[in-house]
Order: C-alpha cells, then sequence, then structure tokens
C-alpha cells in the first residue's frame, strides 16, 4: 500500500497534538542541537588540545557566552526530564493513561529547575 | 513514495536501540549524578560556577577542570574519572547518533539511500566515539 503523506510544514505546524506535540517535537529538536553541540564540542577540544588551534578557542568561546549558555541549559535539562517520562511511562505502560497528566508533572519539574539556571546565570552575566 | 518493508517481529535492530536509548538515558542520569556529587565533594561548592559545576558533572577531564577556577587539580587527574568519561562517552555519543539516525529515517523511504545513510551514520558514530576517547586519554 502507498504511503501518501504529502503535508507541508506550515500545515503540520497546525497539527493540534497539544501538550504531548510539543514534547515530542521539543525532544527531537534538543536532541538534535545537542548532538551538534556535542559534536562541535568533541572537534574544537580535539583541535585545542592537540594543535592550540584558533578555530577550537573560537567554538568555545561561542559555548561560554551566557545566551548560548541559557539556551543549552534549556535543551538539556528539557531533553533529561522528558526522557525521564518516557522511560517511566515504556518500564509502566499503565501509566499512558496519564500521559497528559505526566506532561504537565514535567513542566512543574522544569520550570523550577530552569528557574535557578536563569537565576545564576544572570546573576552572573548582568551582575557588576 | 512506497511504504518501507517492516522487519520481522521479534528481537532486532530497533528493538536493541529501542532497548538501549531507554537504558542509556538511566546510565546517563547515574553518571551524571556521580559527577555532580563528587565535583560538589571536592570543591564546587564553594570554588566554581554553575557552568564549571556542569563540566564537572559528565566530564571531568583535567583540560576541563583546568579552564575552571579549582585550585587542586589531583581528586580529578586520575583513572577513575577516565573511566567514568568513557562511559559517559560511550553511552552519550551512542544514544545522540542513534537519535539523529531515527530522527532522519523518520522522513525516509525505503531507498537504497537508507542503507547509505545507514553506512554514514555508523562512520559517524565510530569517528565521533574514536576522536572523543583520543581527547580524555591524551588530556
Amino acid at each position: 500500500m502507498a504511503l501518501k503523506r504529502k503535508v507541508g510544514f506550515f500545515t503540520g505546524l497546525k497539527y493540534k497534538g497539544g501538550g504531548p506535540m510539543r514534547a515530542w517535537t521539543l525532544h527531537r529538536v534538543s536532541g538534535l542541537a545537542m548532538v551538534l553541540f556535542v559534536g562541535l564540542h568533541i572537534i574544537a577540544g580535539f583541535l585545542t588540545q592537540e594543535f592550540g588551534s584558533e578555530t577550537g578557542i573560537a567554538i568555545n568561546t561561542i559555548y561560554e557566552n551566557w545566551i548560548f549558555q541559557l539556551l543549552i541549559f534549556f535543551l538539556v535539562i528539557f531533553h533529561a526530564v522528558n526522557g525521564l517520562r518516557v522511560v517511566i511511562l515504556d518500564i509502566w505502560p499503565a501509566l499512558l493513561e496519564y500521559q497528559r497528566e505526566a506532561i504537565w508533572l514535567e513542566w512543574f519539574i522544569f520550570i523550577p529547575i530552569y528557574g535557578l539556571v536563569l537565576f545564576v546565570v544572570l546573576k552572573d552575566a548582568l551582575g557588576a | 513514495m512506497t511504504s518501507r518493508k517492516v522487519a520481522k517481529r521479534g528481537f532486532n535492530l530497533d528493538m536493541a536501540m529501542w532497548l538501549f536509548m531507554r537504558l542509556s538515558a538511566l546510565a546517563l542520569y547515574v553518571v551524571g549524578l556521580i559527577g555532580l556529587t563528587a565535583a560538589l565533594i571536592m570543591g564546587a561548592r564553594t570554588q566554581t560556577d554553575i557552568f564549571t559545576l556542569i563540566r564537572w558533572t559528565f566530564f571531568p577531564n583535567p583540560s576541563h577542570v583546568f579552564s575552571s577556577d579549582l585550585v587542586n587539580l589531583d581528586g580529578f587527574i586520575n583513572q577513575f574519572w577516565q573511566i567514568m568519561q568513557i562511559i559517559a562517552l560511550f553511552f552519550g555519543i551512542t544514544h545522540g547518533i542513534n537519535g539523529l539516525r531515527i530522527v532522519v529515517e523518520d522522513f525516509m523511504g525505503s531507498s537504497v539511500w537508507r542503507l547509505i545513510w545507514r553506512g554514514f551514520i555508523f562512520t559517524l558514530w565510530l569517528f565521533s566515539l574514536l576522536l572523543a576517547v583520543y581527547v580524555v586519554l591524551a588530556s
């Protein structure tokens, strides 16, 4: 059977998947972003360590910028919390009935942790 | 576009990687918590900022620790932390590369490109892992 899935990007955005869809999308986006981040960081570390390369130092300087730090903390913490939700619901499939509530719980766990990060990073970046 | 051929039921690559994604996520939690606890014990409470704490949590290698303000590096320069880093790198890189494989294959039919993609992703995985382990051992 042929599979017809000609759905454009903007049509796809209109899909009303709600919380679970947002979590799924963010999980993928944050995962891909981390693969890029860690990959470049390994290469930068290698170049800096072996050759004292300017490129490597330039890449790592971007990573030390506070705006980038806020972004990467958001992605990592969300991916970790959401991933734990996926693991727990997969181990006990009976809980899948409460998936929407689990995603709300996720944000309740995420917000205080990220709030702490915001506080510490911004105090460091904007404070004298 | 034709639908791709689904592998036979039972234990196949997709099943193995599905299980691996869950187990490696838990393993990364364990490795991260051990690193975080150790970093707090070894001076992170008073001598550091949040970025350094995260550096120590996952990859406490000497060059990472060197770029922080920690005065005494001795606690981090030993084989225990090298082994911990290699464990973190193995689970982290494999988890990440497999995630990349899954995301791309979701948008892929069953053409020969799928095979080429798998060959490429395997090479990328091996290359990243070897490079990262080299950086850890040579630092």
